[in-house]
């Protein structure tokens, strides 16, 4: 696999949404949805099922027009230029979406010369890829009879035969063993680090979402609940954080007679010769270990715990929650 | 209009039609029913039971009277078995043969979108580069042409049996005719087009294969008006108005293909996944 990602159109945002709105009937999938995602960007769409993952990548890849709003993908108006546009971005969906009575190469050959690679260059990319993707051994076999994770594996491999400068992936480790999980995921770092691929992650695996994204945006009923990088929405949402000290044991008592004093005592957790200290403000700390150090005690380590992913998505989903309850 | 992706949907089509049982068992044995089955027994009848089959002839008679003063002449000097057997597999099955393209057709075109749906193939595919248009033109050509590649060998096939069985009472090989020239090369072609036409709008906006094959079935229904009208004598299907019919029927089919492609859209495939 070369490193050709495909001509961006221009330099400015690969992904672009104003107002993005798709409605069924009465149902509104998606609403509103305004965000900008940079080039080379691992980009999270996290959320429950039916929260408008799936909708909002057939938006971007102009496979469903929008009821209102626009988007701008590689430069591209998804609809008007669709064909344009999926010459350049490779989907795998939530479904592997494979023919099962093909064989893995006749997938791959096919789907090369529907996406356009170069007729003298389809056997060697068919080859490098099922190399790439282990499955060389069972090329020629249907994919009928092949495992879940073989599947999912040849599915990534037809995303990427026309090394697509923008990846849509959606639920990519779903079903997958933690090996085969495991495995996916290094395969999307090295799309985006080394590749330099925009890819936009559709889970609702959180530390999925943790481990990859550089940012997310969190969707609820089409709508935008939050988004940012990780830290940002802890530290915008939660606002506090635990903090643990690793201490000399001799000293143990002492500091935590200090820390009662000084923060609520229902906090702090002893644990051998350290202590934690839950719901503490970021700039609380320095004044912790300056009080911590004024007493004598002797502050070997201090670890900040910060806000996971699954501490911010379930804050978002409990706040929108209480506003639904207070606006009803 | 992207033809290199258009072959390679068709490709994918027909490989997975050939490699798919609930789709092939159809395409053969309503062909080996209607191509072989029926001329053999037909043919096997007249050579072993003349005596029954001819008893049959005053029932036919007022059929064998509607037929045209040049075909009663191709009759002249053959038993009355003989006569039945004759006209029944060169003129009077004509319309029946239409039923093979007609089928073919619809078998496939059902199983191009439904089917593609029901195998959770249709998402990946919405999703490559192509248009509308060619992602239509690439499910209706794949039909066609396995129509008519069917179409065609079938009636090799039916050529020889019809001679086999025949050669007794016509001294040798005497078929096929002009007429059945126009039917397999003019009107089957076109009567192809009409059954993927209306079964790729139909499958496209229903959930299930079965779905699809069900309600493509109406197609049938000219073509057993045309075998009605034929053997109650009301039509004849001569040179001329077998020209004609595959006149009408090409008009039909490009208006459907015009319908198809102006409301053919991926949107409308994506609300039934």
């Amino acid at each position: 696999m070369d490193d050709s990602t495909g001509a961006m159109r221009d330099l400015g945002p690969a992904i672009q949404t104003e107002g993005l709105t798709r409605r069924f009937g009465d149902n509104l999938a998606v609403d509103q949805l305004n965000f900008e995602v940079h080039p080379g960007e691992v980009f999270g769409l996290l959320g429950h099922n039916g929260a408008g993952k799936t909708t909002t990548i057939r938006l971007l890849n102009g496979v469903l027009g929008a009821s209102k709003g626009q988007a701008r993908v590689l430069g591209f108006e998804p609809v008007r230029q669709g064909a344009e546009l999926r010459r350049q971005t490779g989907v795998l969906t939530e479904n592997p979406s494979l023919d099962e009575n093909l064989t893995a190469r006749e997938n791959l050959s096919i789907y090369a010369d529907l996406y356009g690679v170069e007729v003298e260059d389809v056997t060697r990319r068919v080859s490098a890829l099922l190399e790439r993707f282990e499955l060389s051994d069972r090329a020629d076999d249907k994919v009928g009879t092949y495992s879940k994770g073989m599947k999912q594996r040849l599915a990534l491999a037809r995303a990427l035969i026309h090394q697509p400068a923008l990846l849509f992936l959606d639920e990519p480790t779903s079903g997958l063993d933690p090996v085969a999980a495991l495995e996916v995921r290094e395969l999307i770092v090295q799309l985006s680090r080394k590749e330099g691929r925009t890819v936009i992650l559709c889970t609702h695996n959180l530390v999925e979402a943790q481990r990859l994204c550089d940012r997310v945006i969190v969707l609820e009923h089409g709508k935008m609940l939050a988004l940012g990088t990780p830290s940002e929405l802890g530290a915008e949402l939660i606002g506090r954080q635990a903090v643990e000290f690793e201490l000399s044991p001799d000293t143990l008592a002492l500091a935590l007679n200090t820390l009662e004093g000084i923060t609520d005592p229902a906090e702090i957790e002893p644990d051998g010769d350290r202590l934690k200290v839950a719901g503490i403000e970021r700039q609380q700390i320095p004044e912790l270990i300056a009080q911590l150090a004024a007493v004598g005690a002797r502050i070997y380590t201090v670890t900040t715990q910060e806000p996971s992913l699954e501490d911010i998505y379930f804050a978002l989903h409990q706040k929108s929650a209480t506003t639904e309850k207070e606006a009803s | 209009m992207n033809w290199r992706a258009i072959r390679a949907l068709m490709r994918k089509d027909l490989l997975a039609v050939r490699r798919s049982r609930i789709v092939m068992l159809p395409l053969i044995i309503l062909p080996l029913i209607l191509i072989v089955l029926f001329p053999a027994g037909l043919g096997l009848a007249s050579r072993l039971l003349p005596e029954a089959l001819a008893s049959e002839v005053s029932d036919l008679q007022q059929l064998l009277d509607a037929l045209p003063p040049s075909v009663r002449s191709d009759l002249v000097g053959l038993s009355a078995a003989d006569s039945v057997m004759i006209a029944m597999l060169v003129y009077l099955f004509a319309p029946m043969y239409l039923i093979v393209p007609m089928m073919v057709s619809a078998v496939i075109a059902a199983d191009s979108f439904v089917g593609e749906r029901e195998r959770k193939t249709l998402e990946a595919l919405l999703h490559t580069p192509l248009t509308n248009t060619e992602m239509l033109l690439a499910k209706m050509l794949s039909s066609w042409m396995a129509a008519l590649a069917v179409t065609f060998g079938t009636f090799i096939l039916y050529s020889l049996v019809v001679n086999l069985v025949g050669w007794q009472a016509m001294g040798g090989p005497f078929f096929p005719n002009l007429t059945w020239f126009l039917l397999v090369f003019w009107v089957a072609p076109a009567v192809a087009g009409f059954g993927l036409a209306v079964t790729v709008l139909i499958s496209s906006r229903v959930k299930t294969f079965q779905e699809a094959s069900q309600l493509s079935g109406i197609v049938v229904l000219p073509i057993v008006i045309l075998l009605v009208a034929q053997l109650s004598g009301a039509f004849f299907l001569g040179p001329a108005i077998t020209f004609a019919l595959g006149a009408v029927v090409w008009v039909i089919d490009a208006g459907l293909l015009w319908f198809g492609v102006k409301t053919f859209r991926r949107e409308e495939l994506l609300a039934r996944l």
